[in-house]
């Protein structure tokens, strides 16, 4: 193979030109746009927006152009604390359904890849198959059973459990279970796959020395299975944060996390600078895990070489 | 080691039995004769005809449709040499870069992505619609089908590819006729979640879409935002009768191969 490559034909150079260039253009470039305009001033309602950058006026359009960025968008989301408590709100669900989401996928992918060769493939299935069918109908099924005179309000009052219908719906528990249900398959897969790698020996050589089970797990498992809890909560952790449509049809009105604090500033406000600095900071917040989830995820990558 | 603990049943059964409650209730309710979703009025079909009724909705399925079809199509075509970049090209220059891109969609929060695409367009002063969320429909499933693909390439023997080169056989000669037919089902499958991706997109659609081009989740999010409506529980149960039909088909045409690089690809290459 690497005798065709190492000649880097026309034809070659052509391959990874297309996605490249399809990437740097519509991937990249709109990054770039998000920081130019969340360095602008509205001049209308609409673009254009000022600062313009002409680049005929070559350095010195440059240097006009640095010299009246604003960053009066910045200031708002740090003086604001509409801003402030959404990004918190933000990291407070991620982080909370993150660890709900361990304590109940981690039981469950190590049942899959403890359970016989034969049933895994199966089981693995049912749990993909959800993600495949839609995110949206999946939030909005439980609309149907977690509503004032919804399916679980009238199954706890006729069990007499509760005396008077709860407010299930539009409270932060309706977005946690919305969040733990819908992104319950990104945490047992990352897991199964670590622990279904598990060289069992390992166990059997803690028992022989006398461990007990509770012990070989806590020492032996879960330390192995590092890698796929790492990958699960980062999987689960990052796009939670910018989650908008668990918290907006499940949720209530008084708190919002921050994808909808940007979805208003950009479709009810208007405001396109304010929602590109939204977005760029959440950007800046999120590039942490990010950039681990890379590094996890090209290590795999390697490994699997 | 391997055998069945009461407790591993049981945190299997109780796990898949939270992710098919909901669905379940919310398939056999798009049978309810009631208007009022939570009372039972018996079977009846009546929301179905309803629905057929309903040009809006009608329409907006449709460019669904076309939107995932073209856009499942171009990121598979994408997909598929990003992934092959990735494999047999080793290092060249701004590989880094290259490898970031294809896999930074797929943990973007998708507002991020739905409004740097949108301010793209509306920079190049592109008409939003059809094609527009077209576009940004392919950036977001081309990673997908990239994970997918290159997944399948890194598993399967290299020696053939070598064989064919070693007898004479010119690189895209052995591409299209030992790696391609190689890799084609890892290719169906990408193809499938690339469309039911797109066919499942609202935020970004939001983003990117313009007047006259109304997706489904669009229009579904609009009515569910009035209000929990029956006619909204028939169009999804059609819509998860279609996704469980297509998974079922791949499943049968890739057999048991498919699950096993469905868990490496979807997710599990995170690991």
């Amino acid at each position: 193979m690497s005798e065709a490559v190492r000649k880097r034909s026309w034809s070659a150079r052509f391959v990874v030109l297309i996605p490249y260039a399809w990437l740097l253009v519509l991937f990249l470039a709109p990054f770039a746009i998000v920081l130019k305009i969340s360095l602008s001033q509205t001049a209308m309602a609409q673009p254009p927006y000022l600062p313009v950058l002409d680049l005929a006026a070559g350095w010195q359009g440059l240097k006009d152009f640095i010299a009246q960025l604003s960053f009066d968008s910045y200031a708002m989301l740090g003086s604001d604390w509409l801003y402030i408590l959404s990004y918190l709100k933000s990291l407070e669900v991620a982080f909370v359904s993150t660890v709900i989401l361990l304590l109940i996928g981690y039981p469950m992918a190590y049942g899959i890849a403890r359970s016989p060769r034969a049933w895994q493939p199966l089981l693995v299935m049912l749990v993909v198959l959800p993600f495949w069918t839609s995110f949206l109908i999946r939030v909005y099924a439980w609309v149907n059973i977690l509503q004032r005179d919804g399916l679980l309000n009238t199954l706890l009052l006729n069990l007499h459990i509760i005396d008077q219908p709860a407010a299930w719906l539009a409270s932060d528990t309706a977005i946690y279970i919305g969040v733990v249900y819908s992104y319950l398959p990104f945490m047992v897969l990352p897991l199964y796959a670590t622990l279904e790698k598990m060289d069992e020996s390992l166990l059997e050589a803690a028992a022989d020395l006398g461990s007990p089970r509770w012990k070989a797990f806590w020492q032996v498992t879960v330390p192995l299975s590092l890698p796929g809890i790492a990958a699960g909560a980062l999987l689960c952790f990052i796009p939670i944060c910018g989650e908008f449509v668990i918290p907006d049809l499940l949720g209530g009105s008084d708190t919002q996390m921050i994808g909808q604090t940007l979805w208003t500033e950009f479709f009810a406000n208007r405001d396109w600078p304010v929602a590109s600095a939204i977005a760029v900071a959440l950007l800046v917040l999120l590039l942490v895990p990010i950039m681990v989830y890379e590094r996890l995820q090209r290590r795999a990558i390697e490994g699997a070489r | 080691m391997r055998r069945l603990s009461l407790f591993n049943i049981t945190v299997v059964a109780l796990g898949l039995a939270f992710l098919y409650l909901p669905i379940a209730i919310l398939v056999i309710y798009s049978f309810n004769a009631s208007r009022l979703v939570t009372i039972w009025g018996g079977w009846s079909l009546t929301w179905y005809r309803a629905l057929l009724q309903d040009e809006a909705m009608l329409q907006a399925a449709w460019a669904s449709l076309r939107i995932a079809a073209l856009s499942a199509t171009a990121a598979t075509l994408l997909g598929t040499l990003s992934a092959v970049t990735l494999t047999r090209f080793g290092a060249f220059r701004g590989r880094l870069l290259f490898s970031s891109m294809v896999y930074a969609p797929l943990v973007m929060p998708e507002v991020i992505t739905g409004l740097s695409l949108l301010l793209l367009f509306v920079a190049l002063g592109v008409d939003r619609g059809f094609w527009t969320v077209a576009a940004a429909h392919t950036t977001l499933t081309m990673c997908f089908v990239t994970v997918i693909v290159h997944s399948r390439l890194v598993s399967f023997d290299r020696s053939l590819e070598e064989a064919a080169m070693d007898l004479g056989c010119p690189p895209l000669k052995t591409f299209l006729t030992v790696t391609l037919p190689l890799i084609a089902p890892a290719i169906a499958a990408g193809w499938m979640l690339a469309f039911s991706l797109s066919l499942d997109d609202l935020v970004i659609a939001s983003f990117t879409t313009g007047p006259g081009a109304t997706t489904l989740p669009i229009r579904i999010y609009s009515e569910v935002r009035l209000g929990v409506k029956p006619e909204v529980n028939a169009i999804c149960t059609l819509m998860i009768a279609f996704v469980a039909v297509a998974t079922i088909i791949s499943s049968l045409l890739t057999k048991r191969g498919a699950v096993r690089r469905a868990r490496d690809t979807t997710l599990g290459a995170a690991v």
